[in-house]
């Protein structure tokens, strides 16, 4: 009688004090692994690249569900800056984790690079380099949405995208993470002018789209702080802090700027 | 038998093993919560409403009228926590009226369990119930299931337990009525920056509501202008309908500067 009412569970199969739902019993059914090793840690990121520099840029907040881990985890990542003539910024954005394994394996490979061949890496060679890398775990991938920018060979800003296996792409600018469906848009109108007309160039749909023009340092500056403070504000996920990398040839220059933290 | 029956863990555990979830706590995205001083209560909530991670409303009411003297904070489904206050309030006026005595704040908590249960749990509303009445001042906490709670200070929502830190440490059992005013303001403001579903600004209410009673999440004024030039737009067909033709079909009211439109309430918008 005593047996019945004993609190432990059955000694067969497994303890009952996990969340997850227990696995059939049957040997004949099949079984799902309950491991899941990626969380999302929200965030975002942004990248312009202009005719003589490149900015990134990202916010400081880590989340965990309604939960923030942190207000100071940085997304971007300066690479092989004990290079003074280190040109490269990676932003990272996704699973927080993979983000800095993958600049710690970018940091390392171009450091490689510089200790073989006597030179610094081009920002194209390191684009692809990173794209390898990248398709390198295919079955089981970096989860993140990565952001590489730089100078390129004639000094103009250089800056690519990348999705978690290593599809790449020369871009004007991008937005990724959680607010980049809120931020692209507004990039795409007020860096490539999309949607935008010039006024009395011609009737219906002879009209003239807005030529895009190389952006200022000040105004893209000046976009950057109105994306994401304009993020910080219908995003639950964005917000604390905001990091900005601008690359020139005279080097990488960091900015912090203060967001809204509710 | 003696002891403890532990019959419902063995049968707990066997449906369990069958493949039975556990019971899913729901977030609600929301910090509510409400305090009892020497000869009154207050209750303070956030105004951020959310769906998913996106922010639906910056500036929403969270704290509804019942009565003159009894107030209501809601978590959970919006809509389900206006259209269950605004029944029990309007049941609650009957009430009153057919007895011709003020409303008591228990009335109210036993309409809204007993509404509540009857849904089992389907109408997810999560409330602070608090007023004044002939028999003093009271504070209850009302879940969805239709269980209730009668505690001297109380926390709701996804903001519930940063709020509840800041009660567990401050609260007193004497208080002032500012100083009850100000442990709710913070507790509310502890969820605000602590829980990402709770946010903006912090409304309170006695037995008359403080709008928006503190503002910390006011927005950054933008860097530039982004007002475009007239006829920056594609138009590819125009039809213009005048005011004569329209009013054939329907009644047209002219709108002043500041007329109808004043009466919803304004949005920060850029100049």
């Amino acid at each position: 009688m005593a047996a019945i009412f004993t609190g432990a569970p059955p000694n067969s199969g497994p303890g009952y004090s996990f969340t997850q739902t227990p696995a059939p019993t049957s040997a004949s059914e099949p079984r799902q692994h309950a491991f899941y090793p990626y969380t999302d840690n929200g965030g975002s990121t942004l990248g312009i690249s202009s005719s003589t520099f490149t900015i990134l840029a990202g916010d400081t907040r880590s989340t965990s569900g309604y939960n923030i881990n942190t207000r100071y985890a940085p997304k971007l990542f300066h690479i092989d800056s004990a290079d003074p003539s280190s040109r490269l910024v990676l932003s990272v954005v996704g699973f927080a984790a993979d983000g800095e394994a993958l600049a710690e394996r970018l940091d390392t490979v171009v450091k490689m690079y510089r200790y073989q061949h006597g030179k610094t890496i081009s920002v194209g060679a390191a684009a692809q380099r990173l794209s390898h890398v990248l398709y390198g775990k295919r079955f089981f991938p970096y989860y993140v949405h990565a952001i590489l920018g730089g100078l390129d060979e004639e000094g103009k800003g250089a800056l690519y995208s990348y999705d978690p296996v290593g599809s790449y792409e020369r871009e004007q600018c991008r937005a990724a993470g959680a607010a980049a469906s809120l931020i692209m848009p507004f990039l795409d109108n007020q860096v490539n002018y999309k949607n935008q007309y010039m006024a009395g160039s011609g009737v219906g749909h002879e009209l003239q789209q807005r030529d895009p023009r190389p952006l200022e340092r000040k105004e893209v500056e000046e976009l950057v702080r109105d994306a994401f403070t304009s993020a910080v504000e219908r995003h639950i996920e964005v917000g604390d802090g905001l990091q900005m990398m601008v690359i020139t040839k005279e080097g990488v220059e960091e900015v912090y700027r203060e967001l809204k933290k509710d | 038998m003696p002891g403890f029956d532990f019959s419902n863990h063995n049968r707990n555990a066997a449906l369990h093993a069958q493949g039975v979830p556990l019971p899913k706590a729901t977030s609600t995205g929301t910090t509510i919560v409400g305090c009892l001083y020497d000869g009154g209560v207050v209750i303070a909530a956030d105004t951020r409403a959310t769906s998913g991670p996106i922010v639906a409303d910056k500036n929403c009411e969270k704290l509804h009228y019942i009565s003159p003297q009894i107030w209501c904070a809601g978590a959970g489904t919006a809509a389900d926590t206006e259209f269950t206050t605004a029944l029990i309030s309007s049941n609650l006026e009957l009430h009153a009226l057919s007895t011709g005595r003020a409303p008591r704040v228990v009335t109210c908590m036993t309409l809204l369990k007993q509404h509540l249960f009857r849904y089992q749990g389907h109408i997810g509303a999560y409330l602070v119930v608090a007023g004044v009445d002939p028999t003093g001042a009271h504070l209850f906490t009302v879940h969805a299931h239709g269980s209730t709670d009668k505690l001297p200070y109380v926390t709701m929502g996804s903001g519930s337990l940063a709020a509840m830190s800041v009660f567990e440490t401050s609260w007193k059992r004497s208080l002032s009525r500012d100083d009850a005013v100000k442990l709710c303001a913070d507790a509310i403001q502890a969820g605000i920056f602590n829980d990402l579903g709770s946010g903006s600004n912090v409304d309170v209410a006695k037995t008359t509501l403080m709008r928006n009673y503190i503002t910390p999440n006011v927005r950054e004024k933008k860097q530039r202008n982004y007002r475009f030039e007239r006829g920056t737009t594609a138009v590819l067909a125009e039809k213009v309908i005048k005011r004569e033709e329209i009013s054939k079909y329907v009644t047209v009211h002219e709108l002043g500067e500041e007329g109808v439109a004043g009466a919803a309430e304004k949005m920060d918008v850029d100049p």
